[in-house]
């Protein structure tokens, strides 16, 4: 009734907000990692196709070489983010808890660590389908977690004509803090991004995307916007999850992203703040992706940190740089606690998507006993896709997931997991339809 | 760093909301426990004890029929108060028990217990009660806390009246219950109903009484404005839908001011409507238990409206003179096609049309 009156810019529909925990973290400048003893690097780290390794045992590399190719389109490369050796090519645990195919390179202790000499482009210069293409082979990704190939992003088709980019500095995710320190430590270099991915795509109206609960970012990407480009810095109300992305583009711009389509098919582009400034860092340093900013927080380790740390760099590595984790840690997660998966094997290395990695401790995941569904309707009122998680729970439950995909719109959900925060009876929604989706998947490879 | 501790792999979200089932029925709980305290004020302790006597039966047939481990989580509790502040003060004891037992048994645990039941128990076990024990369900006692001086100038003597019961309260099980000495007073919409509404002038019942529970009527029924209070209450911690309420009070309204209009003399006004009977008790509380209303906000508005209509239609046309049980019951039975139908639009179903200027 109301949703078609859309004076109101700024917000999407439904979705929570849970405590936000980033005071942990968000008034420390980010810091850069001492290299560590080892580097692995897997080579399924981005969405599409893994790459294809081409080093092998012995081989010598210095910062910044591949290691492995891009196969294909949807696929980037793989650089080493460290000079050392090649010790391993083969299977190492994943974040995922799986095993994949990585490329372990022992680090050299004496190196300076310098990159190879080489061609710093300059992009005035550059026609858009080569700058995408230099993009291309700095294996840049989203840094937002989902790790999508960049210069895929770069390149739309000739029948998506696109007026806006919005760029995410929303950082929906409780604790994270990566997004926030990357605009209130290096705005200039989000804005030259910006301005390269202006030129890429031929769009003159950019607008960034700022929950409220950074005003010093909102501040600093305002005072360094340029003079001459029409960049808007838009404050946004802090809601999860704002920061996916049909919601931001509902936000900012009002507009709905048709179901099972894409940002581009409303004339938009959204790109994560870090990913545009890694676009940036291409052009400036003339280094490929093989660092990142990630926030190491939580109660349940010592010295919570906002670091650039080497792509590869081992969870391990990474909790001890940080103190270690107190008595009474319980879970690790990689990327924020709602969406954000818990690390089985710490030997897994922090890859391109890693936005963070959070420490809880026991008090903050206790077990909540599963009740029956009192038909409260607070996930209705949760859903930011509109779903019905209450029915689509029942159907889960038992096993009717054929029900659940044709009338009820299972492939829609985002998995963003606002049901399973609101349930007062604790029933694992989120869980459950995503479980769901893996049996669809399956019967119909089956079928 | 110790990697023999286990740690937890849990799927996400790794974060919930404080919110739990038994903080919310602990909390509906609290917020009824206002309306018993002014029940017992208004009707003494027959009050209490019928409301005990209503808890309690709830309470057994849980444990004994029900699942294991169930009574903690607080519905059964709110079902024996719900249906004890439905019942007159004098009833037996026996009788609030037995409505709740059967409220319980027959209207939640058939079902297969919490979440499963189509019906709100307490009206369910009020229905019984009605069908089987007509006479009981309709002998009102006086109120006699009403005027409040029996407690602000705390005399013995209108004590001891407060203090005496309001019926046969230990009547044994179909023994015919003997005619005890007390005092009953109809309630307004009996008098209305059956003598006609200048009856009600005559009668003297002010609006100020109807508002503030001085009249008679079942113990929770009579302090409209304390039921809104504690509703608000609940609404304030999201507890509560207030569409429910909200659109039960507008389409009451509407609909009995506009026969107002018709004919002043025949029908009673909004107000009276609002507040007399059991429509604040079963719109707050009643037609608001989550189990058994829609889950979709459109469809609460759908629901309110229909107990609102029907409760009119009841109260002016129907044999009873009063409505609210059977209206939130059938619009209960209403509620899995309102579901159906007002499911909401899914995110990117709209069809539209964006124009690209590029
Ligand atoms: S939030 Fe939980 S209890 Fe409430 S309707 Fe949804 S599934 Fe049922
Ligand atoms: S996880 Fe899916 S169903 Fe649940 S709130 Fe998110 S989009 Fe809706």
């Amino acid at each position: 009734m109301f949703g078609t009156l859309k004076m109101h810019l700024g917000r999407f529909r439904h979705g929570v907000h849970p405590p936000e925990h980033k005071a942990l973290t968000s008034h420390l400048p980010v810091r850069r990692l001492p290299f560590p003893d080892e580097i692995v690097l897997p080579v399924r780290q981005h969405a599409g196709k893994p790459a294809r390794p081409i080093v092998k045992p012995g081989d010598r590399v210095e910062r910044g070489d591949m290691v492995a190719a891009a196969d294909g389109w949807v696929s980037v490369p793989i650089h080493a983010s460290a000079a050392g050796t090649v010790t391993d090519v083969g299977l190492w645990p994943h974040q995922d808890g799986s095993y994949e195919t990585a490329v372990r390179i022992a680090v050299d202790p004496n190196s300076a660590q310098a990159p190879r000499a080489r061609l710093i482009p300059a992009w005035e210069g550059l026609a858009p389908k080569a700058i995408v293409e230099a993009v291309r082979h700095g294996g840049v990704v989203g840094l937002g977690g989902a790790a999508f190939p960049t210069h895929v992003k770069l390149s739309p088709p000739e029948d998506k004509p696109l007026d806006a980019i919005v760029i995410n500095g929303c950082e929906c995710e409780p604790y994270l803090t990566t997004d926030h320190r990357m605009m209130v430590d290096y705005p200039d270099r989000v804005h030259h991004g910006i301005r390269i991915m202006m030129r890429v795509l031929g769009v003159d109206r950019v607008l960034v995307g700022i929950e409220k609960n950074k005003p010093d970012a909102i501040e600093r990407m305002r005072e360094t916007a340029p003079k001459d480009l029409d960049v808007e810095i838009l404050p946004l109300r802090v809601r999860y999850p704002q920061g996916a992305e049909k919601m931001l583009v509902e936000a900012v711009l009002a507009r709905e992203v048709p179901s099972g389509g894409l940002p581009m098919d409303v004339g938009v582009i959204v790109q994560n703040v870090g990913s545009v400034a890694s676009i940036a860092e291409i052009f400036e340093t003339g280094l490929p992706l093989i660092e990142r900013v990630v926030t190491v927080t939580g109660r349940g380790v010592k010295k919570p940190a906002n670091l650039i740390v080497p792509v590869g760099t081992k969870i391990r590595d990474l909790l001890e740089a940080c103190g270690g984790l107190t008595d009474d840690a319980r879970e690790v997660v990689s990327g924020g606690p709602m969406m954000g998966a818990a690390i089985a094997n710490f030997d897994a290395p922090v890859m391109k998507g890693t936005t963070g990695i959070v420490v809880l401790r026991d008090v903050d995941c206790e077990e909540r006993t599963q009740m029956p569904c009192i038909r409260c309707g607070h996930c209705l009122d949760a859903c930011p896709v509109f779903l019905n998680p209450q029915v689509l729970g029942k159907f889960a439950m038992n096993s009717r997931y054929d029900e659940m995909a044709d009338d009820h719109h299972v492939w829609d959900c985002m998995l963003c997991g606002c049901c399973s925060y609101v349930c007062p009876s604790h029933i694992p929604l989120s869980q459950l339809f995503a479980a769901s989706r893996t049996a669809l998947r399956k019967s119909k490879a089956t079928a | 760093m110790s990697t023999s501790r286990r740690w937890l792999v849990t799927a996400s979200p790794h974060l919930g909301s404080p919110e739990s089932t038994q903080r919310i029925m602990w909390s509906v709980i609290g917020s009824i426990v206002p309306i018993c305290v002014a029940g017992i004020y208004f009707f003494g302790p027959s009050a209490l004890l019928v409301l005990l006597a209503a808890v309690l039966g709830a309470l057994v047939t849980e444990r004994v029929f029900g699942k294991r481990g169930t009574l903690g989580d607080g519905s059964a509790v709110i079902t024996g108060l719900l249906l004890g502040l439905t019942l007159p003060a004098g009833i037996p004891l026996w009788m609030a028990f037995v409505g709740s037992a059967f409220g319980i048994g027959f209207g939640k645990v058939i079902f297969g217990g919490l979440g499963q039941n189509p019906f709100n128990p307490a009206l369910l076990g009020r229905a019984f009660l009605q069908a089987a024990f007509p006479a009981a369900l309709t002998t009102w006692p006086t109120n006699t806390g009403a005027d409040g001086t029996v407690f602000s100038h705390f005399r013995l003597d209108r004590l001891g009246e407060w203090a005496a019961l309001r019926g046969d309260n230990f009547a044994l099980p179909f023994m015919r219950p003997e005619v005890v000495d007390t005092t009953t007073s109809a309630t307004p919409l009996g008098i209305a109903k059956f003598q006609g509404l200048e009856e009600v002038q005559k009668s003297g019942i002010e609006m100020s009484d109807l508002l503030l529970g001085s009249t008679g009527g079942c113990i929770g029924e009579t302090a409209g404005v304390l039921i809104l209070l504690c509703g608000g209450y609940l609404v304030l911690r999201n507890h509560m839908n207030w569409r429910i309420p909200v659109s039960i009070f507008v389409a009451v309204a509407l609909l009995s001011g506009v026969f107002q209009l018709v004919d002043a003399d025949k029908f009673s006004g909004p107000l009276t409507m609002l507040f007399s009977g059991g429509l604040m008790l079963g719109a707050v509380f009643m037609a608001t238990d989550m189990v058994t209303s829609p889950v979709t906000h459109k469809g609460c508005w759908i629901f309110g409206i229909g107990i609102g209509a029907l409760v009119v239609v009841i109260r002016y046309w129907g044999g009873l003179s009063e409505g609210v049980q059977y209206a939130i019951l059938l619009m209960n039975a209403m509620v899995p096609f309102i579901n159906r139908v007002t499911q909401p639009r899914v995110f990117g179903t709209r069809v539209q049309k964006v124009r690209v200027t590029a």
